[in-house]
C-alpha cells in the first residue's frame, strides 16, 4: 500500500514537471498578457517598462527556473488580471466546478444504474428500446447546444401555436407543449451557504440548487447515456456468465441474482470508466460553464486564455494534472476493495 | 457657446427633475456586462469598462451630454482666462463616500496621480500646471493653446485625496497606481459618485448601493442597489435578460437584435457608434501601396454598405472617412465610394491589371464580426485581381503582429478617447515616429507630413469653427489620398426591460449615467 502511493505520488510530480514543461513552452503562442493590462494608447516605452518589470524579457529559461524555484516551495506565482497568486484564484473558483461535476455525477449514478440495468434484464422491453434510442441521441448533441436548448424551453420558456386554438384539443395540445421558463439561466445565485475555507456551496438553499439545475443536466447529458450504455452491456455479458445461470438453477430470487451477484461484477469497469470519466468532466465543465456563466475554474481557464494570463494558465493546468492523478489514485483504490484480487502494486497474487 | 450649451442642459434637466426630487432610491437594478472591471483604481487603465466605473461611483468635472456637448458635474462654472488658462469653479458641499468633503486639493492629487498614470499621462500631455486660487477655484494651465480642454476635463474624476494618501498597514503606499499586483486603490474606492462599492468578486459580481450623501439631489435616479454580473458568452447574456434574470444588457450582440425586439418585455436601444474600423495598407511592405491609385482602387473596391447591411446586418454606419458624424473634423460631402469598374480602371492606370498577391491580418475576438469583415474584403479584392492570404488571430495573439506590421493589410478600430477628430489622425495617419510615439497605430507606414502639420496646426487653433474647418480639411485629404480602407462605425446597442428607463442615461461614449436611471 505505502509503496503504491509513494510511486503514485512520484508519478503526481513527474506529470506537473511535464505539464509546467510544456505550459511554459507554449506560452509564446498564447499572445501577449500586455494587451489585457494597458489601454491601447499606452506608449511603446511604457510597455517595455512593464515588460521589463514583469520579467518577459528574460529568456525562457531564466523565466522558467525563477518559476520552477518558487513553484518547489508552493508558490505558482500571481495571476495577472487578478492580481494575486493563482493557487488563490483557483482555490476560489474551485468549489463551483466541484459542485457542478458533484451535481452532474448524482444525475448520472441516480439514472444510469436502474435504466442500465433495467435495459439489461428487460433488452425487448418498448420502454428499454426507448432509452436507448434516446441515449444515442443524447450522445450525439454537444453539450453546447443541449444547454442552448435547455435555456430557451426551462428558463425563457416557449409558447406553442402550432394546434388550433380554438378547439379544446388543440388548446390542450398548445399549453402542454409550451412551457413557462423561470429557471435561472446563469451564474449561483445570491444565496450560498459558506462551509469551509472559501468553499460557499449552492447545495443548501432553495436558490442554490435553482441554479445548479441547469448546469448539471446539461453536463450529465454527456455522460449519461454513456453510463447507461455501459451499465447495459457490461451487465449483460455478466448475466451469461456460468455462476450467475449456477445461481438461477439454485433458485434464488431474481432480485438477489440481479442486484447482488450481478450488480457487483458489472460495476468494476465501470468504476475504472466513471474515474477516467471525472477528469473529461473537468474538462467539459469549460464549455458548460461558459454558456451558463458558471464562475468555476472552467470558466475562469478560458478567460485566462483570452487574456493571457499565464501564470494562472499554468497553475490550471497543474492543478488539473494533479486532479487527474488523485482521481485515478483514488479509482484504483476502490477497486480493489470491489475486487480483492487485484493487487495494488502489481506484484504476484 | 459650449459653456451656454451646459447652462441650457443643466436647466432642462432642472426643469424635468422636480417630480423625482422626493423620489426615494428604492429600487433594484440587476444588470450584466460583457465584463466587470478589472480594478476599483481608475487610473490603473485606460479602458471603457474602467470610465464605467468612473461614472458610477465618481464624478467628472463636466461630462459629455447625449449631443456631445458639456454639462457641469463637480465644477460648477468654467471660464477661459487667456489662450492658455481655463479657471473652473467646483461645486461647494460636495462629500465623499468616505465622508470627506470636497476641495481644490482633492482635483490638485488627481490631476498629479493622472499625470503619473502610464495609461492617462498621454492625454494630459498638453497640461503643464494646476494652480490652486482657494478650496473651491482652479485653474487648469496648458503649455500651448488647447482647444479640446474641456473635452480632457471629462477625465478628471476627483479622486478623495485624504483615503488615498498616507501608507496601508504593511507599509505600502496608498496613492501607488500598479498594474499588476495588488494596491491600496485597486481594492478600495472613495468617490463622490452615486454609488458605493458594496461588495466584489472579481469576475463574479459587484454590487453598488446608492450613496446616502450624494450631492446631487436633482438626479431623478431612483435605484438603491445594483448588482452588476458579468456574462461574457453573448447567447448567455441575451438569455439573461429575457428569462428575467437580469434587467439591463450591455452590448446586445447583433444575431440577437430582432430576438429581442420581438420579445414583448424587452426593449432594445441602438445608437450609431464613434468607433471606427479600417484596414492599413502597408506602404512599406508592398511598393504597389505607395501609389495613390492602387489605394484608391482598393478603396473603390471594397463594398462599405454591403458590408454594414449584410455582414452588420445593419448595426452600423458605413463609413468613408475616420470621424464619425458630431465630431469636428467630420466632412459631410465625403461618401462610400463603391465602383468596382473605377477600381479596375484605376488598376489598370496604375499597370497593375494582373493584380498581386497580399497577406492581410484580422483579429477574430476583438471586434464585431471583426473576422467575417475581413472575409468579406478579401472576397471583394480578388475581384480587382488582388489575392488576398488572410489570416485571423484571436486578440491576445493579434496585437503583437500588429505591432510589428506583420500583415500587407491590417484591420483595427479606434475609439477617440478625446472624442475629437485629431486623436484618430495623430494614432493611425502620422507619419510614424517612435520617439513621440505619433502614428504609433499607423500600420499602413502612410506619411503626409503635410496633413500632419495642418492637423499640429488645428490643435492649437482655439476657435472651434476655424478648427473644424480645417479637420475636414484633412478628412478630404486623407480620403482623396485613400491614405487608408474606412469601413464603418460600430454601432452601440443595449437592451433592458421595459420598466427600466435606460434610453436617457445612454450616450455614444457608452457610459450609461447610472446614477441618472429611473426605474419604474
Amino acid at each position: 500500500m505505502l509503496a503504491f502511493l509513494v510511486q503514485r505520488v512520484s508519478q503526481a510530480l513527474l506529470v506537473m514537471f511535464v505539464i509546467s514543461v510544456i505550459a511554459f513552452a507554449i506560452q509564446d503562442g498564447l499572445g501577449d498578457p500586455l494587451q489585457e493590462m494597458v489601454g491601447m494608447s499606452v506608449s511603446q516605452e511604457e510597455r517595455e517598462a512593464l515588460r521589463e518589470e514583469l520579467g518577459l524579457n528574460d529568456s525562457m529559461v531564466v523565466q522558467y527556473l525563477r518559476f520552477a524555484g518558487k513553484a518547489i516551495q508552493g508558490d505558482l506565482g500571481n495571476s495577472y488580471f487578478y492580481g494575486k497568486p493563482t493557487l488563490e484564484v483557483i482555490s476560489e473558483h474551485l468549489p463551483a466546478t466541484l459542485e457542478l461535476v458533484i451535481g452532474a455525477s448524482l444525475i448520472i449514478m441516480l439514472l444510469s444504474v436502474p435504466i442500465g440495468v433495467y435495459a439489461a434484464i428487460r433488452p425487448q422491453a418498448l420502454l428499454a428500446k426507448f432509452f436507448m434510442g434516446v441515449s444515442t441521441v443524447g450522445i450525439s448533441i454537444p453539450v453546447f447546444l443541449t444547454a442552448i436548448v435547455l435555456i430557451q424551453i426551462y428558463s425563457i420558456g416557449i409558447t406553442v401555436e402550432w394546434f388550433p386554438a380554438d378547439t379544446g384539443w388543440g388548446q390542450w395540445l398548445n399549453g402542454a407543449l409550451s412551457t413557462e421558463g423561470g429557471l435561472p439561466s446563469y451564474g449561483r445565485g445570491d444565496d450560498l451557504t459558506h462551509l469551509f475555507g472559501t468553499w460557499y456551496s449552492g447545495f443548501f438553499s432553495e436558490s442554490g440548487l435553482l441554479h445548479l439545475i441547469l448546469p448539471c443536466v446539461s453536463l450529465a447529458s454527456i455522460m449519461l447515456p454513456l453510463f447507461i450504455r455501459l451499465i447495459r452491456a457490461e451487465m449483460m455479458e455478466v448475466l451469461q456468465s456460468d455462476y450467475i445461470r449456477y445461481a438461477r438453477a439454485k433458485g434464488l430470487s431474481a432480485v438477489r441474482i440481479n442486484f447482488l451477484h450481478a450488480l457487483k461484477n458489472t460495476m468494476l469497469p465501470v468504476i475504472t470508466v466513471g474515474g477516467v470519466q471525472v477528469g473529461v468532466m473537468v474538462a467539459y465543465t469549460i464549455l458548460t460553464e461558459t454558456v451558463f456563466q458558471w464562475p468555476g475554474v472552467g470558466l475562469m481557464f478560458l478567460e485566462a486564455i483570452t487574456r493571457s494570463d499565464i501564470p494562472l494558465i499554468v497553475a490550471y493546468l497543474m492543478v488539473v494534472g494533479l486532479i487527474f492523478v488523485v482521481t485515478n489514485t483514488l479509482v484504483d483504490l476502490v477497486y480493489g476493495l470491489v475486487n480483492p484480487t487485484v493487487k495494488l502494486t502489481g506484484k504476484k497474487a | 457657446m459650449k459653456k451656454l450649451l451646459a447652462a441650457l442642459v443643466g436647466s432642462m434637466a432642472l426643469a424635468t427633475a422636480p417630480v423625482a426630487l422626493s423620489a426615494e432610491a428604492t429600487k433594484e437594478l440587476k444588470m450584466a456586462y460583457d465584463a466587470d472591471p478589472v480594478t476599483l483604481d481608475i487610473h490603473e487603465q485606460l479602458s471603457g469598462g474602467i470610465l464605467q466605473l468612473s461614472h458610477m461611483t465618481f464624478d467628472p468635472l463636466v461630462r459629455w451630454t447625449k449631443d456631445l456637448g458639456f454639462e457641469a458635474r463637480l465644477a460648477e462654472s468654467w471660464e477661459r482666462v487667456d489662450d492658455k488658462t481655463m479657471r473652473f469653479k467646483l461645486r461647494e458641499g460636495v462629500k465623499f463616500h468616505s465622508g470627506n468633503e470636497l476641495t481644490t486639493k482633492d482635483v490638485k492629487f488627481t490631476y498629479d496621480r493622472l499625470k503619473e498614470s502610464q495609461d492617462f499621462k498621454a492625454i494630459f500631455k498638453p497640461f503643464s500646471g494646476i494652480n490652486i486660487i482657494d478650496d473651491y477655484t482652479f485653474e487648469l494651465v496648458t503649455s500651448e493653446p488647447f482647444p479640446l480642454l474641456l473635452n480632457t476635463a471629462t477625465y478628471i474624476f476627483p479622486m478623495d485625496s485624504e483615503f488615498y494618501s498616507g501608507e496601508t498597514a504593511d507599509g505600502k503606499k496608498k496613492d501607488a497606481i500598479l498594474k499588476h499586483g495588488n494596491s491600496f486603490a485597486s481594492d478600495n474606492l472613495s468617490g463622490t459618485g452615486p454609488y458605493v462599492v458594496t461588495s466584489r468578486q472579481q469576475g463574479v459580481r459587484m454590487e453598488f448601493e446608492r450613496f446616502a450623501d450624494y450631492w446631487d439631489e436633482e438626479s431623478p435616479g431612483n435605484v438603491k442597489k445594483i448588482v452588476l454580473t458579468p456574462i461574457k458568452e453573448n447567447n448567455t447574456r441575451v438569455s439573461a435578460l429575457l428569462s428575467g434574470g437580469v434587467d439591463f444588457i450591455a452590448p446586445v450582440p447583433p444575431t440577437d437584435l430582432d430576438r429581442i425586439k420581438r420579445d414583448k418585455d424587452s426593449e432594445l436601444v441602438t445608437m450609431s457608434g464613434t468607433r471606427i474600423i479600417l484596414f492599413h495598407m502597408n506602404q512599406e511592405r508592398v511598393e504597389a501601396f505607395k501609389n495613390p491609385k492602387v489605394r484608391q482602387a482598393i478603396a473603390y473596391a471594397i463594398n462599405q454598405e454591403g458590408i454594414a447591411a449584410k455582414i452588420m446586418k445593419g448595426f452600423a454606419t458605413p463609413a468613408a472617412q475616420l470621424s464619425p458624424a458630431g465630431y469636428q473634423g467630420h466632412n459631410e460631402s465625403l461618401k462610400p465610394r463603391y465602383d468596382v469598374e473605377k477600381a479596375r480602371q484605376l488598376m489598370k492606370e496604375a499597370g497593375y491589371e494582373d493584380g498581386f498577391t497580399i497577406t492581410m491580418m484580422a483579429p477574430n475576438n476583438r471586434y464585431v464580426n471583426d473576422d467575417k469583415i475581413a472575409q468579406a474584403a478579401a472576397a471583394m479584392l480578388a475581384r480587382i485581381n488582388i489575392k488576398v492570404d488572410l489570416k485571423t488571430l484571436p486578440k491576445a495573439q493579434y496585437w503583437p503582429e500588429y505591432d510589428d506590421r506583420s500583415a500587407d493589410m491590417m484591420l483595427i478600430g479606434w475609439h477617440a478617447d478625446t472624442e475629437d477628430s485629431a486623436n484618430f489622425y495623430e494614432f493611425l495617419t502620422f507619419c510614424t515616429d517612435a520617439d513621440s510615439g505619433a502614428g504609433q497605430y499607423n500600420a499602413g507606414n502612410y506619411c503626409n507630413p503635410e496633413i500632419d502639420a495642418l492637423v499640429e496646426k488645428a490643435n492649437v487653433e482655439t476657435d472651434l469653427d476655424k478648427r473644424a474647418a480645417m479637420l475636414q480639411d484633412v478628412e478630404k485629404r486623407l480620403y482623396d489620398d485613400a491614405a487608408f480602407v474606412p469601413l464603418h462605425w460600430q454601432d452601440l446597442a443595449w437592451a433592458s426591460k421595459k420598466n427600466v428607463k435606460i434610453e436617457p442615461i445612454l450616450n455614444v461614449m457608452n457610459f450609461p449615467y447610472l446614477g441618472d436611471l429611473v426605474v419604474e
